[in-house]
Order: C-alpha cells, then structure tokens, then sequence
C-alpha cells in the first residue's frame, strides 16, 4: 500500500514549446503548455492529474520521462535529478519508469508480433535473450489476463481493450517503479475500461507499482487514485488526497470539475456549476490567477497577483486567493 | 486477478474474422485482385527469366554478324523462319539482340533505384528523424539536386564521364535519389509521432534500433511504391540516352541504341522489324512496371482493408 516515502517529485517544471515564425524561422512566442508545476509521488501509490483537454497533463507526463525535455524545473526520481543525467545513465534509469498510452491503436508498432513487442523491451537491456525471454514475454502475456499463444500474432488481431492489456505487458516487462498512465482507458467501451482498471489496480498490488494516473474523466481518477492533483492551464491548482478533495475541494475550479461528475441516478438532484467562456490560450496565459477570467468568486487581487501553491493544512495544496477557498456548495 | 477478462479474450479473432495473418499475406489478396497489376507482373517476371537465360534462349550471338552460305553478311533480312525479327543493318539476329538488350534494361532499372534508395533513405531517414538543422542541410541540398533538369544532367555527364552502362546506372541514381530521400523524410515525419516510436524511446531503445525496428517498416510500402515507379522512369531514360548515342554502346544491345537505326529514313519507312520490337518492348516493359506500382499501392495501403 502507499507509504510516505517519495518516489517522484517535480519542482517547478516548465515546457515551453516555441511558436516559429516569419521567413527565419524566429521565436515570436512560446504555448506554455506546463508553467511551473510541483507535485510528489509517493511509493506505490497512485496520484490522479485531472484537468481539461489541452490543459498540460500529458505534456507534464511526457516530460516526466525526458520524452520531451523540460525547459526548467527539477525533476527528482528516488532522489536524482534526471535532467541532469547523460544519456547512457538515462538510458538505464528508463527501466524504472514506463507508459502506458492513450491510444491502443497506434501504441503497439503493426509490424511487429506481440512476442516480439514485448520482447523488445527485454532485449534493449540485455534481461533476458532466446528461450528465456520467450519463457519471459509468456508470463508476462498471462500476468495481463492473454494467452501465451497471443504472442505469434500481430496487433491488428486484437481488440481494443486486449491491446491495451500488451501495451501494460510491454511497461511491465522492464520491472519498472512507475508507470506514466496517459489516460489509458479514455479509448475504451466503458465495460473494457472497468476491466483494464482493475487489471492495474492488481497489478499493482502484485509489483508494488507507482502510478502517475492522467486523466480527464473524474470518475476513473476517483476509483483509482489516492491522491489527485487538479491541473489548469499549465499550472496545478489544487493537490490533495482522494477523499480530503472530494468532501472539500478549495479551488474554485475544482469544485466546478467535481459538479461535472454525472451522477447515475435522476432523483439526485444537486447544483452544477457552469464556467462560463473558454479556457483561455497558453500562449498568452492570463495575468495573476490564470482562472481569474473564469472564476465565479474573482476579486481584484486575482487579476495582478498570482496565488502562491501552499499547504492548507494536512497536506492539501491549493492556490486561491480566497481566504476560506470556495464557498461550500453542496456539488457532489 | 484474471477472472476479469475471459469475456474478453474469446472475442479474439479466429475463424470467423478470417486466420488471414500477415500482413503481407492480406497485401498479396488485395494485388490478386488488380488483373492490370497481376498482368504487370506477369510481364517483368517472363522478361526476368528472358534475362536470366538470355545465353540459352537467344538462337544467334547477338553481337555477330550471321553469314549465308557465301561467307556474305545477312544484311537487313526481314522477319523469316531463320530470323524470326529479321536481321539488323550489320546481319545481326534482332531477336537475339532483343533478349540481352532486356538484361541490360532490366539491369539499369534494378541497379540505378538501388543507388537511388539507398541513398534516399539513408538521407531522407537521417533528415526526417533528427529534423533541426540535419533536415535543413540535407533537405536544401536535396532541393538543389532537384533543380537540375534531369535529361541535360545525365547527357552532360555521361558524355564527360565515358559513356557506358555503368556509369548510367550511377548518373540515374544519383539524381533520382532525391525523390526517394523527400518521400521517406515525410512518411518518418509522419511515424515519429506515433505512439510506439515513444514506448520504445520510454524503454531506451537507442535511435538507430527504433530506426531500423520500428521506422524503416513502417513506411516500406511507399517505399516500394515509389521504388517501382522510379524503375520504371530509369529504364526510359537508358533508353533515351543510348538512343542519343551517349548511353548503352554498340555492340553491346539495348533498346534504346537498337531504335537509334530509325533515324536512318530506309530503316524507319522500309525495315520496321528492326525499330518497332525494341520500341514495343519499352513500352510493354515501362507500362508494365507502373501497372505494378498502381497495384502496390492499393495493396499496401491499410486503408482500404476490406
């Protein structure tokens, strides 16, 4: 189970993605896709990033594993700064940290057998060669609920949820400390989804995994997560643990994102809390609390001065200018 | 742990979805069904095997002279039932001459767009993966080469170099690499996004393996599309520059020098059985090289899966 003991964490990271333009190619601007994050993980528990589409979550993730590099920040795995290491020792520290993708379509290469995908991972660092990384990539087929037979068989010949099943296999196959999830099950029928989730959820239990768990869909990051961190426009406006952010979210904007959480049952009947406009550009981000334009409680303070990231106590993290956090309303 | 999924797992398709495993087995169905492509193919491989055995098949040597009885040159025989096309201007058999022309045909095809790819995707994959100013510079140098107008290049070199097969295999290729490196720098634009050219980046596979591995197959079939295609335009233009003279010297047979006896006006309006074979067997062989190609294409192409 989750321990206090940190495996990740992030300080200040920022990706900045250069807008070119004109004939020499300049920088006539930067989409601030993360703008200075800060969050940690715990060992073998599972933090849940919500936020909006186009809001930095992925960008943060792909970072996370120098798939794309950071433009400032420190981010810490087990103590060491991976921004700073060279190439071969990132290439041995890329044993402890894996993904799992979004899309089960074109996650697993089509020229390739299962056997082979799998295997490839186990090839790359030498762990195992011939008979036994064949013995190894069976295995791994039935840890992830398939057949050793699958492994003969291209990716074209299975279905959505089971690719998704060898894309886990192939993060799996390296022992890996962590798993990036990019919304791994927002591609699936909502019946496979459930099955992939607890899939990971064993899977967890079984290796001692952290997750870092990407999400847009509040009810799969509620189930899975222990802590959930809410991100907005490339900054990340509320941490907290799982049930602490359920019972009193404290920004404003996460409290609008719990209302949205549809509830199956028409005799509930509760207050839904509808942002008015459109998330605005991370080329141009808004001056002070980047939800000012947004936000339904917004004072003047929030227009030139940026809320600071702080503890609200037990470890919940907000940044709002209001003194209480939102208003108590009754959106769940 | 693993109850959850049986539902799951006897979806998998077999038998009814079709045990249709491979991909290049599902390609080869779709490239039955195209009659022009099968016949395409049908075409090269018997001009293959003409080739091949080009020394067996030919009734006469093709480079000389038959003499009758008299110790004469046979000169300009039309077609018989000794010289099934007749003979040529110096009594040389033109069927005979037809068969070896076809090997170097064949062979300039083949060599030039091996030189051509091989380059090309070297280029082209380095341009399109590590993009920045690697893609600049071999992209610019690429559009250079591009400007060149092809024929006068080959022409200019040919005649400078000395003119023989060799060197006209590497004149075409080397110009007709460009095509090949601007295709494979596109389609890798395109794969290097993908998701699984990430995973293995998250596993540590180094850029060489997830170019090779993962890349390179993945565009094989615009590659082999555009290969097929270039073929055919090297085999034109070995026929265009030997039947300017600066190409495929006599004695040795090729198409296009086999043409050149009809710009001799006797030959053109009295001896057609010398120039109309040579010129059919171009046609015949280019038309039949782009039948391929078309066929490839729609058989290659993921798309249109039915």
């Amino acid at each position: 189970m989750a321990t206090e003991e940190v495996l990740l964490e992030v300080n200040n990271l920022k990706k900045y993605f250069p807008i070119k333009g004109g004939v020499f190619g300049r920088v006539v601007g930067n989409v601030k896709a993360v703008d200075g994050v800060s969050f940690y993980v715990n060992k073998a528990e599972t933090l849940g990033l919500v936020g909006e589409s186009g809001c930095g979550k992925t960008t943060t993730g792909k970072v996370v594993l120098r798939l794309e590099e950071a433009t400032e920040g420190e981010i810490l795995f087990e103590g060491r700064n991976i921004l700073e290491l060279g190439r071969e020792e990132m290439r041995s520290l890329r044993r402890e940290m894996q993904i799992i993708f979004q899309d089960p379509y074109s996650s697993l290469n089509p020229r390739m057998t299962v056997g082979n995908i799998i295997g490839e991972a186990l090839e790359i660092h030498g762990l195992a060669k011939g008979k036994a990384k064949e013995k190894k990539v069976k295995e791994l087929l039935e840890t992830v609920g398939l057949t050793a037979h699958h492994m003969r068989r291209y990716p074209h010949e299975f279905s959505g949820g089971q690719r998704q099943r060898i894309g886990v296999a192939r993060a799996l196959a390296v022992d890996p400390k962590l798993i990036v999830c990019d919304e791994p099950v927002s591609a699936l029928d909502v019946s496979i989804q459930a099955q992939v989730i607890n899939l990971m959820e064993d899977l967890q239990k079984e290796f001692n995994l952290t997750y870092l768990f990407i999400a847009h869909d509040l009810g799969v990051v509620k189930h899975i997560s222990d802590r959930i961190a809410v991100m907005y426009l490339g900054k990340i406006v509320e941490l907290a643990d799982k049930k602490a952010l359920f019972k009193r979210p404290i920004h404003p904007y996460t409290q609008a994102l719990l209302s949205a959480i549809p509830i199956p049952d028409p005799a509930i009947q509760r207050e839904k809390i509808i942002l008015k406009g459109d998330v605005p550009s991370p080329i141009n981000p808004p001056s002070g609390c980047r939800f000012h334009t947004r936000c339904p409680y917004v004072m003047d303070i929030c227009k030139t001065e940026e809320p600071e990231f702080v503890d609200w106590g037990d470890k919940h993290f907000a940044a709002c200018h209001l003194e209480e956090g939102a208003p108590e309303r009754d959106v769940l | 742990m693993s109850q959850i999924n049986s539902t799951e797992i006897t979806k998998s398709p077999r038998g009814s979805v079709g045990i249709e495993r491979s991909f290049s087995k599902r390609a080869w169905n779709r490239f039955k069904k195209n009659k022009l492509a099968l016949f395409g193919l049908g075409v090269i491989l018997l001009l293959i095997i003409l080739a091949l055995c080009a020394p067996i098949i030919s009734p006469y040597n093709p480079f000389i002279t038959v003499r009758n009885e008299f110790g004469l040159a046979n000169t300009s025989q039309p077609p018989s039932s000794n010289h099934l096309l007749g003979t040529d201007n110096l009594g040389r058999d033109v069927l005979s001459r037809m068969i070896f022309a076809g090997r170097i045909s064949l062979s300039v095809g083949l060599v030039s767009v091996s030189i051509a790819c091989s380059i090309g995707v070297v280029l082209g994959a380095l341009a399109g993966y590590f993009g920045k100013w690697v893609d600049s510079l071999i992209m610019r140098v690429t559009d250079v080469v591009i400007c060149f107008p092809v024929l006068f290049l080959v022409i200019t070199v040919s005649t400078m170099l000395k003119p023989n097969i060799f060197n006209v295999m590497a004149i075409i290729g080397l110009v007709y690499w460009t095509r090949v490196a601007r295709m494979v720098r596109g389609e890798i634009l395109r794969v290097r996004e993908l998701d699984f050219i990430q995973a293995s980046r998250a596993l540590g596979a180094s850029d060489f393996r997830i170019i090779g591995r993962h890349v390179i197959p993945n565009i094989m079939a615009p590659l082999l599309v555009q290969a097929t295609l270039l073929t055919a335009q090297a085999i034109l233009i070995e026929a265009s520059l030997s039947f300017l003279g600066v190409g495929v010297q006599q004695p040795t047979p090729s198409w296009g020098n086999m043409l050149n006896a009809a710009t001799s006006i006797t030959v053109l309006g009295f001896r057609p059985w010398i120039w109309i074979p040579p010129g059919l067997a171009i046609l015949i062989t280019v038309l039949s090289i782009n039948f391929i190609g078309d066929g490839l294409r729609d058989a290659l192409d993921p798309k249109l899966e039915e």
